[in-house]
């Protein structure tokens, strides 16, 4: 019981600073640690496996930072189509603030990577030195080949995987068939250190510093609690049913009546990685990965009294006494109705901005020498510069139309139509010849359109706005 | 270096105030430390009457990371430039950084130009990857005057034109990129009274087929044989040695107006240049030996396809 102490009892604590106590985390099992343990391992099957997937001969998914090109499955990104990301974000951001609405810090306690990667070398570090009362006492006993040997072990299996998931991560901007064979002696300087730093937080973070992460250095973990209100499901201690709490001997069993459902056994203490006692209340240090919620049901089952003394539950619902049914009701509530229709309105609008996504693209600059000239008596000359970018992966061909005064066109010379390879970006300088009518014409600028399009694929067109300019004679 | 920094007061400033900068936060980091020992969980902070500031004690370890952080600096400030004026014992520069990155990326590239140097003109202007880098060369570094069509402007030649007042050759052509090249058209005025100046026109433009007064015209013949030849040809057919240009090819690269030709006549043309500049600059410092060639070879091929 020594280390609880530390919690629930004010310290003598003397400095503005202070050294961390290590919580030795309890493992536990139950409805909630199911639904962590799966989600840890779609994550981790995810995020390990989708480097491996390739389409036609390059990687499925790969973010060409060289490049500056994103490959997704059949589709190239584009600098310029940084709104998608953008897009990406907003979705990630509003998705964060719905859940967080309806059911507290799930981010924290189901798929955060810092969540993942604690829960993981977690179960490695109890493979190897036991569940929390055998590393408590491996961490008092002296020295010994043993207790050296299960340390060793521990910090290198650690660090194969924190090496491994470095490998991946890089494994994202460099295809990780080429990035394998380069490693360790030809691999880039970047490269090398974003592999690195990315095991060594994989390491360094959820190995060691674990619940130092949520409490200390994560401004999500704090901004987070801006977005509970009273009808937020959070991890809770229903005081009422469990008050006074007290360790009471399997005999007298009516000392139900005057204790509450709280044994007292400290298991949801025990179990918690951010080492807080739930009892206490709502606390900032709570990720919310319900631990305690299923640790206190094993032992309610025991004792045959009724699960949910620790359980998912809001606060008005502790406060009024809510059933089920009347705390989910308050699930829709305006807060998340705007969120879900925000959410609808930003993923129906990418989903149509990508299916009508063209992959040509165009800009039309007007050339910053030339102004205006007259080639032949009566026939004016601009110049433009075209930015024909085919994003696609194949060449294309295009030809280029201008449109918006009688009888302009793009001069003879430009020999059309113009190829472009697969993924290039082509600078065309453009001559545009307009001849005055006889009855004349007035100088100044007229608007024009020019019209480039790709002969063989009708989507690949597009229209671009310039001016034409005729000169004072 | 601005005359602001020439008293090295500012520097000395900028020192002071940094020296004394991380003099605080070690101070902070130390004194600080210590606590208060009176209070041991609750500052003597209160607002509101009730509302009560309690101390939530920093990890050990982010105190680190600022001692980290300090030891940092002080390196820092040894190594690179930052403490005033004083440019660091790691002889770092933000020029000297970006010279060493040309360097290096011009080490890359010359295998590439190498190639084609080792390439004539016209066989680099008939590779298409070859003339794709010399079009992105020549509209970063040529179209700013001669138009991202080559067709120039006024006072800036048309390259697709095939009129050379310097010669066509490829040889010529390089010449004219690297070294560049200053055509200077003196002005006739005070040599050629106005009339004798409007006969001089009047036979200038007959060459060209252009509207002319002929009698005017063969008054201009003899005038133009004794003042203009020696840079424009008895037949007015130019003179590329000397950049004079051909003046029977209906090429004008000031204009063909009768306005436009007085005004060449009269004040000359490039006769304003600051001592030391030149009409067409010259591209040998500004271009390695291979751009220049792409270069060329891109030119060249404007009219030689």
């Amino acid at each position: 019981m020594n280390d609880i102490d530390n919690f629930s009892q004010p310290t003598e604590k003397k400095s503005l600073f202070a050294s961390r106590k290590k919580i030795y985390v309890r493992s536990v099992t139950g409805t909630f640690q199911n639904w962590r343990v799966t989600i840890l391992l779609l994550i981790l099957i995810v995020f390990y496996g989708v480097p491996w997937l390739t389409w036609g001969d390059r990687p499925a998914v790969l973010l060409d930072l060289a490049a500056r090109k994103f490959y997704f499955l059949g589709v190239v990104f584009w600098p310029q189509d940084v709104i998608y990301l953008t897009a990406l974000l907003l979705l990630s951001a509003y998705l964060l603030f719905l859940f967080t609405a309806i059911a507290g810090r799930l981010f924290c306690g189901y798929a955060c990577p810092q969540t993942i990667y604690t829960e993981l070398l977690m179960w490695i570090e109890r493979k190897i030195e036991g569940d929390r009362n055998a590393q408590i006492k491996l961490d008092a006993s002296p020295w010994s080949a043993q207790k050296i040997g299960k340390r060793a072990g521990k910090h290198l299996l650690w660090l194969l995987i924190a090496l491994w998931s470095g490998i991946t991560f890089v494994g994202y901007f460099v295809p990780i068939r080429e990035l394998l064979p380069m490693l360790p002696f030809t691999i880039s300087g970047w490269s090398l250190f974003f592999l690195l730093l990315f095991a060594a937080m994989v390491y360094f973070l959820s190995g060691l510093m674990r619940e130092q992460v949520c409490k200390f250095m994560c401004p999500y973990a704090r901004f987070q609690s801006v977005m509970f209100d009273r009808d937020t499901m959070i991890v809770t201690y229903d005081t009422a049913r469990g008050e006074p709490r007290g360790v009471r001997s399997r005999k007298s069993k009516d000392s139900g009546a005057v204790l509450g459902d709280c044994v007292d056994c400290a298991l949801c203490v025990h179990v918690c990685p951010t080492g807080i006692d739930i009892r206490n209340g709502l606390q900032y240090e709570c990720i919310g990965c319900g631990a305690c919620i299923d640790a206190c049901d094993s032992v309610m089952k025991k004792l045959a009294f009724s699960l949910g003394l620790v359980r998912y539950a809001t606060e008005n619902a502790i406060e009024y006494g809510y059933d089920k049914a009347q705390m989910m009701k308050r699930i829709l509530r305006p807060r998340t109705l705007v969120y879900i229709v925000i959410l609808l309105a930003i993923t129906v609008a990418v989903a149509v901005s990508l299916f009508l996504r063209n992959p040509l693209r165009v800009d039309v600059l007007r050339d910053r020498g030339v102004m205006a000239r007259e080639t032949v008596p009566g026939v004016i000359e601009n110049v433009y510069r075209l930015q024909i970018m085919n994003t696609e992966e194949a060449p294309h061909a295009f030809t280029i139309k201008v449109e918006g005064l009688p009888g302009i066109n793009v001069v003879a010379e430009l020999s059309q139509p113009i190829h472009i390879a697969a993924e290039e970006a082509r600078m065309i300088p453009v001559s545009v010849h307009f001849a005055l009518p006889r009855e004349g014409w007035d100088a100044g600028t007229y608007p024009i359109t020019f019209t480039v399009m790709a002969t063989d694929k009708a989507k690949m067109t597009r229209t671009e706005k310039s001016t034409f300019m005729v000169p004072k004679n | 270096m601005m005359s602001d920094f020439t008293s090295g007061f500012w520097s000395t400033y900028i020192v002071v105030f940094t020296v004394l900068a991380v003099i605080f936060c070690f101070l902070l980091l130390t004194i600080m430390g210590g606590g208060d020992k009176k209070s041991p969980d609750e500052t003597t902070h209160v607002w509101d009457g009730d509302l009560t500031e309690r101390n939530n004690p920093l990890p050990n370890w982010w105190r680190g990371l600022f001692v980290g952080l300090l030891v940092f600096t002080i390196g820092y400030l040894i190594y690179y430039p930052g403490l005033g004026s004083f440019p660091g014992i790691g002889n770092w520069s933000s020029v000297g950084q970006f010279e060493e990155e040309m360097k290096d990326l011009d080490a890359q590239t010359k295998p590439l130009y190498d190639r084609y140097l080792m390439m004539s003109v016209q066989q680099v202007a008939a590779d298409s990857e070859a003339i794709g880098m010399a079009e992105r060369l020549f509209l970063n570094n040529c179209a700013q005057c001669h138009g991202s069509d080559a067709k120039g402007s006024v006072g800036f030649p048309n390259l697709r034109s095939g009129a050379w007042s310097w010669g066509g050759t490829p040889e010529a052509i390089r010449e004219s990129i690297a070294e560049g090249r200053t055509g200077l058209m003196t002005p006739l005025d005070g040599i050629l009274s106005e009339s004798a100046t409007t006969q001089v026109i009047a036979y200038v433009r007959s060459f060209s087929g252009l509207e002319h007064d002929a009698a005017a015209a063969a008054a201009g013949q003899p005038l133009f044989v004794e003042n203009c030849s020696a840079c424009h040809g008895e037949y007015g057919r130019g003179v590329p040695e000397v950049g004079g240009p051909d003046l029977t090819d209906n090429v004008w690269v000031f204009g063909s107006s009768e306005r436009a030709i007085r005004e060449s006549v009269v004040n000359g043309r490039n006769m304003d240049l600051t001592e030391g500049t030149q009409a067409m600059p010259a591209h040998k410092e500004l271009l390695s030996q291979g751009k220049v060639h792409l270069l060329t070879a891109y030119v060249w091929g404007l009219t030689n396809r």
